[in-house]
Parts: structure tokens; C-alpha cells; sequence
């Protein structure tokens, strides 16, 4: 509405004119200006100057709603009430249904945790048929850092989803639902928000995931964080737009980085705790600092705590502070209790990696040697899918699998020789 | 006073100095169709060149009595017109203590925080307690709430609603007791129904919808409480230009207050927190600079102190700093609990 023009909006023809005249031709160039000096640069009188700008206002202000119009609006249009369903009980009932449409959802965790095998299931539940739960839509997966795995993807489905995979030709579907986009700059990452706010238009497309947001911004600006020197760039508000007017989910990770003291989590006015225990304590936080963290609507820290995973709804406007266990397991991520524990104070922000610092193992790793899944061991499951090439590769779950993601899909014999 | 300072425009003012007309008092004797030739102006132009000047002369004259400029007001009025006024409360007694009762109309308030502390939270609740019936104590008027991030859930909002009007019939039970019969027949969709939710994209809609209010507020007069979640957004994103960005949150901050006084109404304007270098540390700061901090009436920080959230009261010309706990539950904003039990939503 910002770029409407003034010439449409029906102005006096006079005033239409003397706007012309002085180059201002949108509603933005003529509200960055004060009334003063408008006067000056038209050369008109205060009356005419106010109540034009009256009118410029009225045009560019977006129309209103009230929120009980927005309610119903949202039920009867939209599947599930206009949320995604995780597929993880207890943490659809705490956000009401599953992830919502139309704002920002950020995973935060370190490395391994299981933000990608998140993103995974996500994009499978979105493609699924309604009556299965899903969305029936296609799926824009941002892939900055190379980490999406269509073997594990579908995997995951055949595991979860038995009945679906297990028709012919649906496995195919499903994947072929998937549009996975690999930006190596930043430049590509822009262009490819472009391209998809055309192709939201025209397709069917439930789910936008960016994973992660991190190694895009990064990509530009060094430290991030500690001050407000954060990209003054603005493809993160394209994020949000395109998730407000097409109304989908749009789903973003980001990675944590290790900060050493307490900076900047107090005001000037707050008494500091003397028994700040300065110095090597070093603390998990998320890499992208306190300006970012206001865009998103709702974050959900991922972390692993003394042998155990936890999912935590750090910030969510509908739902308290809770904290889920969680485990991956081959069918993906899943919540061992439904029932979730509150959070209070700092905790709810902290952001723990218990097992990485014991041995310098890989923390993923760890977990699964410590505590393989009460089902199929995921360590051998693993091994079973070792690359047809038959090259050897790290077995973490961030590099397995990388090289062979757009091979064809092998069927399914080949996936599970038992 | 002097035709220099008369809302005219810059041509017409200069032929007004060159024919000789310098001040107020030279025109006042003058016929629309002199000053026309004189001018060599359209007589309908003339017409308005006098009609502005005679309204000015007119607020310029100091004639005694008891308003010796239009406009203003003896502190002895405004205090009694401050006695009548209602506050709305935040739902939570400790946070109402130190506020003087509630958010005040006529006012601007700006409240602040770090993530995920609850300030949206607080901006539902108060679109919702704006509708609390007179006869319960509230104002029973209607909210605007303009949503710049994106942040506002109807979920949340119809959560909050109903557990808002289960309060008011608990409320009203109790007053029945003592013989005071009213109804409450509000529903939590008619509160929803009262909430005018804009949704803004760019700096330029916020500008656009913030003078716009002014007509919009004319035509929905009980309209008690406009709500601005967040000022700070698109003015942090996509600015370059720093002093047109101190300009336009001046004369946004300049239009707000004056809604809040011609309205009569109370303005709440959410603000986010950056990171600032002081005394040898990083520390917490509200967002967009400290020109911006003189322009709100009340300062709001909340922030977390241990487990507990808590407000604190960082300016204010009528209220002493301080600070209370608060906690955010299923229901809203409540009073913060030493022991936290798990409040079930659904």
C-alpha cells in the first residue's frame, strides 16, 4: 500500500497536480515528510496540506479487521484452523494445534540436535494428504547448508507413516511434493524469496522452511549479537511478509554460538549480581542476536541435557513456557511425554549442550551409543543406508547422506534389506 | 504577531511582505477585494489569506479571564479532570500498584522488553480489559490494535477473553451479594468483536494509519485504547536514513500524544530492547535511541528478574520508580504466584 499512487487517489485535481509538479508520486514520499515542509515544497496552504495528507493517509492505511472477523476468517478457510499439525501431541495442544500459518517459527540448537530431522518431518506432514493430517501442498525447503537428506526424509515417512509410503507411487509423490533449493550467496538466497513469492501465487505451496538463517546472514556480517550491528538487510522482513499473505507456515532455524560473560542481559537499572561467576563459564546462546529474536513469533530451543533431549517453547505468544523430552528416532523426532514441564526465568532462554563437552564426541552421537532407541537401533539403520557408492562417510547426522540427495529415490527393498 | 508565522503558503506570504504586510494588525482592517488588487491575488484567495489571519489574531489576543490562552487549562482543572478519569487495569494488582491503578487515559505509555517477556501478552489483555463494563469498574470502550509484527494470535486473544469474562461474572456475583443487581452478557466473541486489528507492513503504513486514527477514532468514538505492537519494527529494519527516522517517530509520537488528549484515550506503544555500551559493559537498553525516549509520557521496562517477571517503572512524571511482579498464564496477565503451578489451557 506504501507504493500507491497519488495521482489515484483522488485527490482535488489541483493538488493532484502541484504533487505531480514536485516529483512526489507515492503515498510513501509524501508521509515522509512533515506537513511543514510540504507546505514549502508545495507551495500551498495548511488546509489543503493536512487534508490532503488526510486523504494520502486514509488510502495507503491497510483496512481493518476485528479480531473476531480474523477468527472466523481463519477457521472456515483454512485446514486445522489455520495450524500445522507437528504431529507431536503434546506440543500441538500447547501451541493450539501445531504451528501456525502466517508467522515465523525459529528452531534454535546446537549443531546436531535435530533441527534438520525437525524440518524433515515438517515438510512430510505438509505434503501429506488432509486426511491423513497433512496439508496436501507442496513444500519450499531453503537448504543454505546442505544438510537436507531425501533418503532420510523418506525414511522417515515409511516409518511414520506406514500406510501412506507403503502405496505405490505415493512415496514418489510425496518427495516429488518437496522443492528443495540450495542458494550458495546471498544474492541467490534473494532471488530465490522472489522467486517463491511467485510461485506461491501459482502453486500449492503450505510450508516455506529455511534451514538455517544463520548461515545466510552470517554469510554477510561477522559478529552478530553483542551489539546492534546486526545486517540492516531486510531479507528476513520478505520472510515475514511472505508468510503473513500467503498464509503458511514458514519455519527457520538457526545455530547457537558460545558467549563467555553475561553480556547484555540486564538494564542499567538492575542491581548486578555480585556472584556472577566471571570468566570460563561459557554459555550456549542463539547466533543471532536480540533484533532478530523480536521478528520471530515463535521459538522452540531444542537442546540436550545431561543425556536428554528437550524441546522448549521459548517464546509463543499462546502457550507457557514448557519443556518436552524428545528423542529421534528412525521415524524422526518424537516426544517421549506429552505432558510437558514449565519453565521459569532464565531458564526458559538457556540454551544446554551437555554431552559435547564431555569426550569432544559429536553430541548426537553420543546420545545414540548411550541410549540406542528402544525400537530399531538408529545406529544400524544408519549403517544399512550407507550410500550406494559405497564410499565411507562420517556417520553425523549433519554430513550423512549429503552428496546423494537428488538421486532418484531407491525402492524401498533397498532401503530396509531386511 | 507576524505574517511570517501564518499557516499560508510560501508564495502567498512573500507577496504579502513585498506589498508591505508585516503584521497581524495591518491586515485586520482590510477588505478581501483591496488586498486582492493589492496582492494581485483571486479574491477567493484573498479571502482565505484573511480569514487565517483573523482566526490567528484572534488566539493571539491576551484578554484576561480565565483561559488566557485558547487551549490551555489551570493545574487546578486538570487535576480534577484527572480524578475522574478511569484507569484500565492490567489484570494484575501488583503491576496496577505501581502504575496508580491501571494504564492511564490520555496518556502514552510505552512498555518494553526483551523477547518473549510478555509484551504482546500485556497488549491483548488490555484490548480485552478496555471492555470491561462500567459497572464493573471498567471503561467499557472499544480497542485499536495495530500489529506491526505480526505477533497478534486470535487464539491467544479468544483464550484470554473468555477467562476475562469468567472473571467478570465471578466479579459480578459477588457485587449481586450486595444487592447491586447488573448483568454481565458479554460474550468472549463480543470482545473479540471490539477489537480493530490492523495489520501494518512498511513505516509508511504506520504513518499512514497513525494519522488516519484520527478520523477513524472520530467515527468510532468509544474507542478507549489504541495499541502499537511495536513502534520499533519496520523503524529498525530498513532505515538508513537516521535523522528522517528521528523525524517521523517525533511527529508520530506528536500525533499519538495529541489522539490521547483529544480522545481522551489511552495510548499503549510497545517498544523492543537493544544492546547498548555503558559504563565498560554491555547492557539492556530500549530500542530506537534516546531522542525517542523523551517523547512517551510513562516508560514500562519489563524485564526478568530470577525466575520472575517483573515491571519496573523507568519514567514517569506522576509515579515513583518501582518495581512488581507479574506473571503471564493461561489466562493473561495475573499476579505472579511464589508458587508457580502448571496452568492447563485448553
Amino acid at each position: 500500500m506504501a507504493d500507491k499512487l497519488i495521482k489515484e487517489m483522488g485527490l482535488p485535481k489541483s493538488m493532484a497536480n502541484v504533487f505531480a509538479a514536485r516529483n512526489i508520486t507515492t503515498a510513501q514520499e509524501a508521509l515522509a515528510l512533515t506537513d511543514f515542509e510540504l507546505m514549502l515544497l508545495l507551495d500551498v496552504g495548511m488546509a489543503e496540506v493536512s487534508s490532503a495528507l488526510a486523504r494520502i493517509s486514509e488510502i495507503a492505511c491497510p483496512p481493518y479487521q476485528t479480531a473476531l472477523a480474523l477468527m472466523e476468517q481463519r477457521i472456515q478457510k483454512e485446514g486445522h484452523g489455520g495450524h500445522l499439525p507437528t504431529g507431536l501431541k503434546g506440543l500441538d495442544e500447547a501451541l493450539c494445534g501445531g504451528i501456525p500459518f502466517g508467522v515465523l517459527t525459529e528452531l534454535v540448537g546446537p549443531a546436531g540436535i535435530g533441527k534438520t530431522q525437525f524440518c524433515m518431518k515438517l515438510s512430510l506432514l505438509a505434503s501429506l494428504p488432509t486426511a491423513y493430517g497433512g496439508l496436501n501442498g507442496r513444500v519450499i525447503y531453503i537448504d543454505v547448508e546442505s544438510k537436507f537428506s531425501s533418503r532420510r526424509m523418506i525414511e522417515i515417512g515409511v516409518q511414520s507413516f506406514p500406510d501412506i509410503f507403503n502405496m505405490k507411487g505415493m512415496a514418489q509423490e510425496m518427495a516429488g511434493r518437496i522443492l528443495v533449493l540450495r542458494p550458495t550467496s546471498l544474492s541467490k538466497f534473494t532471488e530465490s524469496l522472489q522467486q517463491i513469492q511467485v510461485a506461491l501465487r501459482q502453486q500449492q505451496v503450505k510450508l516455506v522452511v529455511i534451514d538455517s538463517m544463520t548461515a545466510v546472514i552470517s554469510g554477510i556480517i561477522f559478529c552478530l549479537g553483542i551489539t546492534d550491528k546486526e545486517p540492516q538487510d531486510n531479507t528476513y522482513l520478505v520472510g515475514i511478509s511472505l508468510a503473513e499473505f500467503s498464509r503458511i507456515p514458514i519455519v527457520v532455524t538457526n545455530q547457537v554460538r558460545s558467549q563467555t560473560r553475561d553480556e547484555g542481559c540486564q538494564y542499567s537499572f538492575q542491581v548486578r549480581s555480585t556472584e556472577d561467576p566471571v570468566g570460563y563459564d561459557s554459555h550456549l546462546v542463539a547466533a543471532l542476536g536480540i533484533n532478530w529474536a523480536h521478528s520471530v513469533t515463535i521459538r522452540l530451543v531444542l537442546e540436550a541435557k545431561s543425556g536428554q533431549r528437550f524441546i522448549k517453547l521459548a517464546k509463543s505468544p499462546m502457550s507457557p513456557p514448557l519443556a518436552f523430552p524428545f528423542n529421534i528416532t528412525a521415524a524422526g523426532i518424537s516426544l517421549l511425554d506429552d505432558y510437558g514441564r514449565e519453565l521459569k526465568g532464565a531458564e526458559i532462554n538457556k540454551i544446554h549442550s551437555h554431552e559435547k563437552a564431555k569426550e569432544g564426541l559429536p553430541a548426537t552421537f553420543l546420545t545414540v551409543r548411550q541410549k540406542p532407541p528402544p525400537t530399531s537401533s538408529y545406529v544400524q539403520r544408519r549403517q544399512t543406508l550407507r550410500p550406494h557408492s559405497g564410499e565411507t562417510r562420517h556417520y553425523s547426522d549433519d554430513i550423512l547422506w549429503r552428496a546423494h540427495d537428488l538421486r532418484p529415490v531407491p525402492p524401498r527393498s533397498c532401503l530396509h534389506p531386511d | 504577531m507576524e505574517v511570517g508565522r501564518l499557516p499560508i503558503s510560501a508564495s502567498q506570504r512573500g507577496k504579502l511582505i513585498r506589498a508591505g504586510y508585516t503584521t497581524l494588525s495591518s491586515l485586520s482592517s482590510l477588505s478581501p477585494s483591496d488586498l486582492a488588487r493589492e496582492l494581485n491575488v483571486t479574491n477567493s484567495e484573498a479571502l482565505e489569506i484573511l480569514k487565517v489571519a483573523s482566526l490567528n489574531s484572534r488566539l493571539d489576543r491576551t484578554d484576561g479571564g480565565h483561559a488566557i490562552f485558547n487551549g490551555a487549562q489551570t493545574a487546578w482543572d486538570m487535576l480534577h479532570e484527572e480524578q475522574l478519569l478511569r484507569r484500565i487495569t492490567t489484570s494484575c494488582a501488583d503491576l496496577d500498584n505501581i502504575l496508580g491503578g491501571g494504564i492511564n487515559c490520555k496518556e502514552v505509555t510505552e512498555i518494553g522488553g526483551v523477547p518473549g517477556i510478555g509484551k504482546t501478552q500485556l497488549g491483548i489483555q488490555l484490548a480485552v480489559n478496555v471492555q470491561i463494563p462500567v459497572d464493573l469498574g471498567g471503561l467499557g470502550g472499544k480497542a485499536v490494535y495495530i500489529d506491526t509484527e505480526g505477533s497478534f494470535m486470535v487464539e491467544r486473544a479468544l483464550q484470554i477473553a473468555e477467562a476475562s469474562v469468567l472473571d467478570m461474572v465471578e466479579y459480578n456475583d459477588l457485587l449481586r451479594k450486595e444487592h447491586r443487581k447488573c448483568q454481565v452478557n458479554l460474550k468472549p466473541n463480543d470482545l473479540l468483536e471490539s477489537i480493530y486489528y490492523f495489520r501494518i507492513c512498511s513505516y509508511t503504513e504506520q504513518m499512514a494509519v497513525i494519522s488516519y486514527l484520527d478520523k477513524f477514532i472520530s467515527a468510532h468514538k468509544d474507542v478507549k485504547i489504541v495499541i502499537v505492537d511495536s513502534v520499533t519494527f519496520h523503524f529498525r529494519q530498513d532505515f538508513e536514513d537516521l535523522a528522517l527516522r528521528t523525524r517521523l517517530l517525533s511527529g508520530m509520537a506528536l500525533k499519538l500524544m495529541n489522539l490521547a488528549k483529544t480522545y481522551n484515550l489511552a495510548v499503549v506503544i510497545f517498544n523492543q530492547v537493544t544492546t547498548k555500551y555503558m559504563e565498560g559493559s554491555f547492557q539492556l537498553a530500549l530500542a530506537l535511541g534516546d531522542s525517542w525516549s523523551h517523547s512517551c509520557t510513562n516508560r514500562v521496562i519489563l524485564y526478568w528478574n530470577g525466575d520472575d517477571r517483573y515491571a519496573f517503572i523507568d519514567k514517569s512524571p506522576s509515579l515513583r520508580s518501582a518495581s512488581a511482579p507479574f506473571s503471564v498464564t493461561g489466562k493473561g496477565i495475573r499476579n505472579s504466584a511464589s508458587n508457580h503451578k502448571r496452568i492447563k489451557l485448553m
